[in-house]
This record gives C-alpha cells, structure tokens and sequence, in this order.
C-alpha cells in the first residue's frame, strides 16, 4: 500500500472521530447517544464550537493541515510524519494536564487558567488517535522507511503504541512508586529498599532465622528446575528409547499443568500429606512414622511446582529426543562404544540445549508462580507473595513492593538473558537433508531401571494428586477426611432452577460466565497480535525491531501482582480510563500472554524458508498479500496453539486480575481464591473440577479441530532444524499457577 | 476453520450483550464493595434489593485487597460502600479520608460499643457486628496427647503446647494485630512481649489469612488455631471436633465496620443502603448465612451459636489508639524484629 493511500484512509478514520463519534466515554452505556451532537455523547468539532474544551484546537487544526496536500493527491512526508505525532502528543498529554478535578500540572495554570474538568477519551477520540498513528505510518513511508511500504509502517507503529500503553506505561507508573516515599520524591529509598536485609539477609546461615526473600526465590527456583529438569528427562528416555507402552499416557499428562486452576494442586498436596492428611495417617496407623508439617514450606512448594513444571520438561526433552539423529549413535556403537558410553559421550551432549532450555522454563515459572508459596508457603516467603502483601497486606508499602517486583524483573530477565547466552551460541544440529536410517539405540540396563523407578512412582503420585480434586468436589469435606457423597458444593455453585426459563441461582455463575468470555474475547486478540508482531519481527527489517522484540517479551517477566497493581493505577483515572470494564480483563491478557503468541509465531516462520516469500514477492504480490495467502496458512497450527493457550491461560490467571475484576465482572480464579481463604476448600476444589473440563473440551477440541501439529517434523527433514529444540519446543511456555 | 469462526462469533456477540450496562433501575443503582464471606455477602444485596428497589453490584474481596482498591481507586472511585471487614483498615480508610462522614438517623438503635467507634472515628466508618478475639482446639487430637484443656493466654506459652499453636502473621492478617494489640493492653508492653517470645516457640506456623488456624485446628492440622471465635464457630457448626475458649486474662475484640466511600457516584443509594444495614432486619441475616458475630443492632437476634459476650472477659478495647497506622507499624516492627526473629 502506498503513502498516498494510507494517508488517505487516515484522514477519513481522523474525519469520522472529529465529526461524529462522542469524543468522551460514555458512562451510561448507548441510552446517553439520544442526546448527540450536544450533552454526554459530544463529538469534538460541537465542543471546540462551544468552546469547551477550547484547548483542543491544535488537533483540528493538525487534522486539516494533513487534509490538504492528501486531498490533492500529495504525500509530503515532513508534515504528515509531524502531524500524525502532534495529535497524538498533543491529545494525550492534555488528557494527563487535564482531568476529573480540573487542571492536573499545576504549572501550566499561567496558559489555561482553570479549565472545567475533562472526562477520558471515548470513540471518537480512539478513530483519531488511529488516524494519527496512520498519518504518522503515511509519512514515515515516504520518507522511504519500512520498505517504503505504508501498511508495514502502519502496523508496527499502531502495535509499538499498543506496547506503550499497555506495556510500558503501567510498568513506569508503578516503578516511579518504588523512588518516592510517601508523596516524597527520594531516589535514595530506592537504594535502601532494594538493598533491605528483607532481601538479601543470609541469617538463615548462622542462626534459626529465615534468610532473605531474594535467597528463597532463587532457592525455590534453582530446586524446581534442577528437579523437574531431571523427571521430565527420565520420562522422556523412558518414553523414546525406554521401549514402554505407557508412552501416549505420558503425553496425555503433559496437558495437566496447563489446564489446572491455581491452588487446587497446593490443596490436594494438603489432603494427601497434611499432618492429618490421608497418607501422612496411613503411615502414621500402620508405620508410626510421626505425623510432621513438613509440607508448609520449601517442600511443599518445590513439589507443587514440580508437579506442574515436569511434564513440560517432559514435553521438550520428548522433542529434542525424537529429533536427535540415530545416526551418530550408530556410528559410536558400530566403532566399538558400550552402550552407556555411547548415552554419555553421544546422546546427552546433544540433548544439552534442550535440557538448559527446560531448566530455566522451570526457573522463571518458579519465579512467577503466586498460587502455591500463598497455600503451601507457611513461614517460607518468595518475592511473588511478598510483593502481594506488601500490596494488600496489613502493612500497605507501595515503594516497597515496587522495589521487590524489580528485584523479582532483574531475576527473570537475567534468566532469560543466561538463555540467550547459552544457545546462541551453539549449534546442535543432527539433521540434515540425507534420509535418516538406523534405529535409535535402546537405554543402558541400569538407567532404564534408574528411570522406571522414578517414573513409576511419579506417575501414581500424579495419579493421587488429580484423583483428590476429582473426589474432593463430591464429597462432604475431603480435608477432614469425611467421604460421603454430596452433591451440595457443586449445587452452591452451579444450581440451575427453572422459573420462566432458566435462572442460573448458584453462585459461581456470574464469575464462569465473565471467564469464559474475556478468555474467549482475549484469545484471538492475544493469537492475532503475535502472529502479527512475530511477522513483523522476523520479516520486515527496521530500525527499533530488537526494541519492538524487547517490549513484546517484557511482560511475559513481569510478575502478576505489578501488572495487576499497575493497570489500576495506571488505567483508574483518565485520559484512558477503562478500571470497572471487562475491556481491562481482556487487555490485561492480551498483553500478558502476548510474549506466547509471538514466541510460538517466531518458531513457526523460522520454520518457513524465505524463499517462499520471495517467490510470492516475485509474482508481484505485496507484503500483506504474502502475509495473507502464503504465510497464514503455513502458520495454522502456531495460530491455534496461541488462541488455546492464551483462552486457558486466560481462565487461570489470578495474581493479575485479583485487583481488576469489579462487581460486574468477576473471575473465577478470585472467586476461588475467596473460598480459599474462607477455608472452604471442598466448594474451591468443585469448581476448579468444573473448570478442568471446560478447558479440557476446550483444548481437546481445538486440537481436534486441527490435529497436532506436525509442520516441525517436515522442516526438519528439510535440514533447517537448528538446535534440535524448535521441532519439539511446545511453542508455548506456561506460567504455572501465576 | 468455519466452526471456529462461528463459534467465536458466538462468543462475541454473547460478550457484547454482557459488556452493554444493565438496564437502569428506577431508584437508581449502588456499588458495594462486600469484605465478609461471600454466603452472608449475596443474601444481604438480594435483601436490599428487594426492599428498595435498587439494583446492587456486589465485589467480594478481604478488607487488606477492598482497602488497597479503594486507594488505587481514590482518585475516580468506583464503589459507594464498603461493607463489613474487619474495622482497622475502615478505620485507616478514615485516617486516609478515602470516605466521608456519615451520621445515621439508626445509630441510636446500635449497642455502646459500636457508637463509641463511630464516635473515634468522627461518624466515618460504623459498627456491624463484633467479634472477640480467642482460640479453639481440637478436641480429639488434645485428648490424644493427654494435656489440660487450655483456658488462659499463658497456657498456650506451656512447654506441652511445643508446635501446636497456629495464628496469622501480623503483616498480612488484621486478626494477628488484634491479637498483638490485645496482649499489650491486657499484659503491659513488656510482659506481652515477653508472653509473646515463649508463645512464639510453641507457634508451628504464621498464617497469611487470619481464618486459616481455625481451619487447621478443625482438621486437626494445628492442636491450637489463635482467631476470632466466630470463625470457629462456623467450623463447629460444620461438625469439627473443636472447642471454643475466651482467654481468661480477657481478650479483645473487633468491629466488622462500614463506610461510604469518598466521591461514591450514588450518594443518595448509598446513604440508604448505609441506614438499612443498621436495622435489626438486615443484621438478622447474619444468622441465616452461617456468620456467628454479635450484631450491632440492639434488637437484632443474636445466633443461638455465636460465642456470647457474656461469657467472654472482654477488655476496654482502644480502638483509637490502636487503629493508628503509627501504632501499628511500631508494634508490628518490635513483633517482627524482638519475637519473629527468635529461634523456635
């Protein structure tokens, strides 16, 4: 698309916003409309008229200085380019100078005086600020960048907009609290905060004490890595080379992590080993093995997080397995190596990367998880809780909890940057174009045996573990060991009564309702902006793509509490004013699991040769058709897999919401976090039932609909598979529990 | 591929029907922010709706989460009132002036100690309910172990209750600073810091939520859960095998409280909702929803189960002086840093 043409389209989208559309939110809903062009629904041209809101004439004028040349049928890419980033600048900061009391930057009073107050921008002015962003992507356009193409331009200005918002603006807020204390501007809070014993104390070395927060987290983490690391690898050489039948079982196990509500998993492990749990009393009757808490704790939370991070690794190393070449294996046995040598000097340097790239999936989930330190945690606090407390505990510190969560950023973010350390660096490619041969060579005797013994066992663990939250929302009270029947917690929540049609009386109803739309209405947003950004990134070559890439992955390292904490601040208040709406739900998804959706999308385009393009190019089709006929189709599965995970991550988000949801609009995952806290663990464990099927028939149902993907299979036989991780990679990391 | 189109489409046009307001009431529309538990929360709105007419949107969410909404919200507040919670951070909210004063023609009819708090905190925030401050044991696991039932504070510092207490953190549960607030205005500042050193060696663990020892005493997690008794109560009525004490040295007690919040969008709605919530029919509800308090109408009933006053040594409470966020941070800083830090 040319500059002309998207400048064009542009100015109509600004035209409609000025004209007709209400320039300011309506509050009452569409009732208010009757009263257009004057009262509520005003749109800007009859307020400049008035004279209301007299300080927001630059923007027509700005919109009528682009007007002319286009009408004309000219391009000028200064002026558009200037005018496209002053509305913008402009609208936004009078929004912010300007709000509900009347003049907020006191020091621009000398030039407006005292303006009325100024409710948050409606329709009207999002069609202008669009139209802005166009003028602005028209004028970038024929200044010759993004290829000169205007609709390139449009699309990573409008997203990297999007990511200023929604993304980057929210994190400043809340981090300028963590340099001020009280309403006192002081950077040197900052340092004592971030350097408090809280954090990093090592008493826990010397004496009785606890140590540091940080020193937990980074424990808790390392533990949860290292151990779910070395369970997934036992599952998955048990499964490839192993020679068992149970492998299908594994693989049906790996989809439990991800559809599990949080708590419910930290719940069961109560029920099982609590000091008056089921097995904790079995041992106790027939072992007089003595009854301990050793489960509220370190424990504890390593093993729910274990329980959850392991059948990702699984899912991984199962990949990076499969796709190592038996041929190298061959060569070592045919010169004479033993079988385990050939394991140790063959097959497991090659399975390095995949290994690292579980460990540290397992770290960062670690660092994120919210749900099992709340219930398991006892005395032992990580970061994520203790920002939460910091937050909504009795003793509010906003500074402090600001501090931590950049604490809890850097520990992630130098978690990733150790990723991209360790496998940029090599190569780890086995498959090439030649037609593999040869059978993959079968485990050593005693790591086949080492295996089974902790496969077995898990796997019944695992078994025990769902088995309790399926019982336990069907009988009287599973925590105290009273197993009759009942249908009552699943009734308190989900009874339906006909009275004239259905009246849905149970009390879970409003909050399931709520899920399963903003989950439903989050996920094509949260696909489709990935995909799109991931094209962006991977295809179109320009200046700011590593800082584009950058903000897309930032808020996949934000822990949920701060993304929570910070849309209400940043979003309560106008010129963007959306707290109370279901609107803050879904955008909070979208961009939280929008580093899924890109992820998944890089891994799939790395997957498609750029010949493709080219030769689409070629024929004379322009970057969006490519994208459109070409590239779409061949990304299907990556497509899907995005709306999957971010519709079920959506269902079980709950440290980012539980400050966001409002009367109207509720969430189960909050819903369940006050029955916890009621103590009423059995009408919890019932609804997070409901929950598992629902998501269950969701996911089953879109992989069904499409079947499983397979597109890294034949890229790898084409010889581009570098790695050995992409193939088998799910391209969607989780966030247990977060 | 047209399945899911449909489907989503579906899903969509569902989502915009939820999204659009609810049809506006006649006699208007009220927000309450609900902090007590969800089965008391829900018959109250539908009571209210139902006598005046006005449509209610209920939040559910524990008084330390409303609190920091209705400061993040301070600027464009969402809600209108904020219903029950325990009364220290609806005092804090006053300290705060996140809501407004509020002199109800009902007061009259509510029991001392609920218009003295009105009166401390000038006619913001107002009593409900009240609930004193003490401890339930499991009754199997005591008779298990052969030790004296425990009647007093000091019995729970005695070397046999080694591990078998549980109460909330001070730091993130209203119910463990009413605890460390009692101590000290029962026993002294000293000797309570003292009490509180040898019972933090019989304490097996410090709770987020201030309820959760009354679930672990019942299940038998905990010999000992130190909570306000209400709690459980509910437990009991459930069937646990726990008992119930009032410590002997006297206990405190906290007020479930309520508050307009400041700039609420339906003042009138909320003044009405605010008056309503006084009168002895809506504290009956109380009762019906399995919440044990004491209500603070005079003429409300008062649940067969709930742990009567009379038989609990209740102390002269100082909510005013205890309720200040100073204060607070003091003792819950000496708790942290003279009692927590200790070996156990």
């Amino acid at each position: 698309m040319g500059a002309l043409s998207l400048g064009r389209v542009a100015l109509l989208c600004a035209t409609l916003g000025l004209l007709l559309l209400p320039w300011h939110g309506l509050e009452g809903g569409v009732a208010e409309l009757a009263a257009w062009p004057g009262g509520a629904p005003a749109p800007l041209l009859a307020l400049l008229v008035t004279g209301a809101r007299w300080w927001l004439w630059p923007v027509a004028l700005l919109v009528g200085v682009a007007a002319l040349p286009l009408l004309r049928g000219r391009a000028p890419r200064t002026l558009l380019t200037l005018a496209g980033a002053g509305i913008i600048v402009w609208i936004l900061a009078m929004g912010e100078a300007i709000g509900l009391r009347g003049l907020e930057w006191q020091w621009l009073a000398p030039l407006l005086g005292a303006p009325p107050p100024q409710p948050s921008l409606g329709w009207g002015a999002l069609f202008v600020l669009i139209g802005a962003t166009g003028l602005l992507a028209a004028g970038l356009a024929a200044r010759g960048a993004f290829g000169a193409d205007a609709f390139i331009a449009f699309l990573v200005a409008g997203s990297a907009f999007l990511l200023l918002v929604f993304v980057f603006a929210p994190l400043t807020t809340i981090l300028m609290a963590a340099i001020y204390d009280g309403d006192r501007f002081a950077p040197d809070a900052l340092a004592t905060r971030l350097t408090a014993p809280e954090a990093w104390s090592l008493a826990c070395l010397a004496s009785h004490q606890g140590c540091g927060v940080v020193w937990n987290t980074l424990l808790l983490a390392t533990l949860t890595a290292v151990i779910s690391t070395a369970i997934g690898l036992f599952f998955a050489l048990l499964a490839v080379r192993g020679g068992v039948r149970a492998a299908p079982l594994f693989r049906a196990m790996t989809i439990l992590p991800l559809i599990t509500p949080p708590f419910v998993v930290a719940m069961a492990l109560i029920v099982l080993f609590g000091r008056t749990g089921m097995v904790t009393t079995a041992l106790w009757d027939w072992f007089d093995i003595p009854r301990s808490r050793w489960i509220y704790g370190l424990p504890g939370v390593l093993l729910a997080q274990v329980l959850a991070q392991a059948p990702i690794a699984f899912l991984l190393l199962d990949g990076a397995l499969r796709a190592i070449s038996p041929s190298l294996e061959e060569a070592a046995s045919t010169m004479g190596a033993r079988r385990f040598r050939v394991f140790r000097s063959v097959t497991w340097p090659l399975l390095k990367p995949a290994l690292a790239a579980a460990f540290l999936l397992g770290f960062v989930e670690s660092l994120a998880d919210f749900g099992n330190p709340l219930v398991l945690g006892g005395d032992f606090d990580v970061l994520s809780t203790r920002i939460f407390f910091a937050i909504a505990g009795a003793r509010h510190d906003p500074g402090r909890a600001a501090a931590l969560a950049l604490l809890l950023l850097a520990l992630t973010l130098g978690a990733f940057a150790l990723q991209a350390l360790w496998l940029g660096r090599r190569r780890y490619t086995t498959m090439t174009g030649k037609g593999d041969s040869g059978l993959p060579a079968p485990l050593p005797a005693g790591l086949r045996l080492t295996c089974s013994l902790v496969v077995w066992p898990w796997m019944l663990f695992t078994v025990a573990v769902y088995g309790v939250i399926l019982v336990g929302g069907f009988v009287h009270d599973v925590g105290r060991g009273d197993m009759s029947f009942t249908w009552r917690h699943i009734l308190t929540a989900f009874e339906v009564e006909w009275m004239d049609g259905i009246a849905l009386r149970g009390s879970a109803w409003d909050s399931l309702l709520t899920t399963i739309q903003v989950a439903a209405l989050a996920a094509p947003f949260t696909a489709g902006l990935g995909i799109l950004l991931a094209w962006l990134i991977s295809r179109q070559d320009f200046r700011g793509r590593r800082t584009l890439e950058f903000m897309t992955m930032l808020s996949f390292a934000i822990p949920g509490t701060v993304v929570g904490v910070s849309y209400v601040m940043a979003f309560n208040v106008p010129p963007i004013e959306l707290t109370g709406t279901a609107l803050i739900l879904i955008l909070c998804f979208v961009f939280r699991n929008l580093p899924v959706g890109v992820r998944g999308g890089l891994a799939a385009l790395a997957q498609i040769d750029r010949s493709l393009d080219e030769a689409s190019a070629t024929m004379g089709a322009g970057a969006v058709d490519t994208l459109r006929r070409v590239i779409l189709p061949l990304m299907r599965p990556a497509i899907i897999t995005a709306l999957a995970y971010s519709f079920v991550q959506a269902m079980t988000a709950v440290s980012a919401v539980i400050f966001l949801v409002s009367a109207r609009h509720n969430l189960a995952t909050v819903y369940i976090v006050g029955r916890v806290e009621a103590g009423e663990m059995a009408l919890a464990i019932a609804y997070s039932t409901v929950l598992i099927f629902i998501m269950l028939f969701v996911v089953l149902g879109i992989e069904k609909l499409v079947g499983r993907a397979r597109i890294g299979r034949r890229a790898a036989t084409e010889g581009r598979l570098a790695g050995g991780i992409t193939a088998g990679a799910p391209t969607a990391p989780m966030r247990a529990g977060a | 591929m047209s399945t899911t189109r449909r489907l989503f489409g579906a899903l969509f046009a569902g989502a915009l029907t939820a999204t659009l307001p609810g049809a506006a009431s006649a006699q208007g529309n009220l927000t309450v922010y609900c902090s007590v538990q969800e089965e008391w929360c829900r018959p109250m709105m539908a009571a209210f709706e139902r006598a005046t007419g006005i449509r209610v949107a209920m939040t559910r969410k524990s008084s330390g989460e409303t609190l920091t909404q209705i400061r993040a919200e301070s600027a464009n507040p969402r809600g209108d009132v904020w219903w029950g919670g325990t009364g220290d951070p609806h005092m804090q909210a006053g300290q705060e002036n996140l809501t407004v004063e509020y002199r109800s023609p009902n007061l009259a009819q509510l029991h001392p100690w609920a218009v003295r708090q009105a009166e401390q905190t000038g006619f913001r925030t107002v009593g409900i309910y009240a609930g004193a401050l003490g401890y339930s044991y499991n009754t199997t696991e005591l008779a298990r172990r052969r030790i004296a039932a425990p009647r007093c504070w000091a019995d729970l510092a005695k070397p046999e209750f080694r591990g078998e207490v549980q109460v909330a953190d001070p730091n993130t549960s209203g119910t463990a600073y009413t605890m460390l607030a009692t101590l000290v205005q029962v026993m002294g500042e000293e000797p309570a810091f003292e009490y509180l050193r040898a019972l933090h060696r019989n304490i097996n663990q410090y709770t987020r939520s201030g309820a959760a020892p009354a679930r672990a005493a019942a299940t038998g997690e905990s010999l000992v859960g130190i909570t306000f008794l209400h709690d459980a109560v509910t437990q009991r009525v459930n069937g646990a095998p726990v008992e119930l004490v009032g410590p002997c040295e006297g206990t405190g007690y906290e007020i479930g409280s309520m508050s307009i919040i400041r700039g609420a969008r339906n003042m009138e709605q909320a003044r009405r909702f605010f008056d309503w919530a006084l009168t002895a029919e809506a504290q009956a509800l109380g009762a019906e929803a399995k919440a044990y308090q004491l209500p603070s109408n005079r003429n409300a009933p008062i649940p067969p189960q709930a742990p009567r006053f009379e038989n609990v040594p209740l102390i002269d409470y100082d909510f005013a002086r205890w309720g200040r966020a100073e204060e607070r941070n003091r003792i819950i800083q000496r708790w942290e840093r003279e009692v927590r830090a200790g070996a156990r």
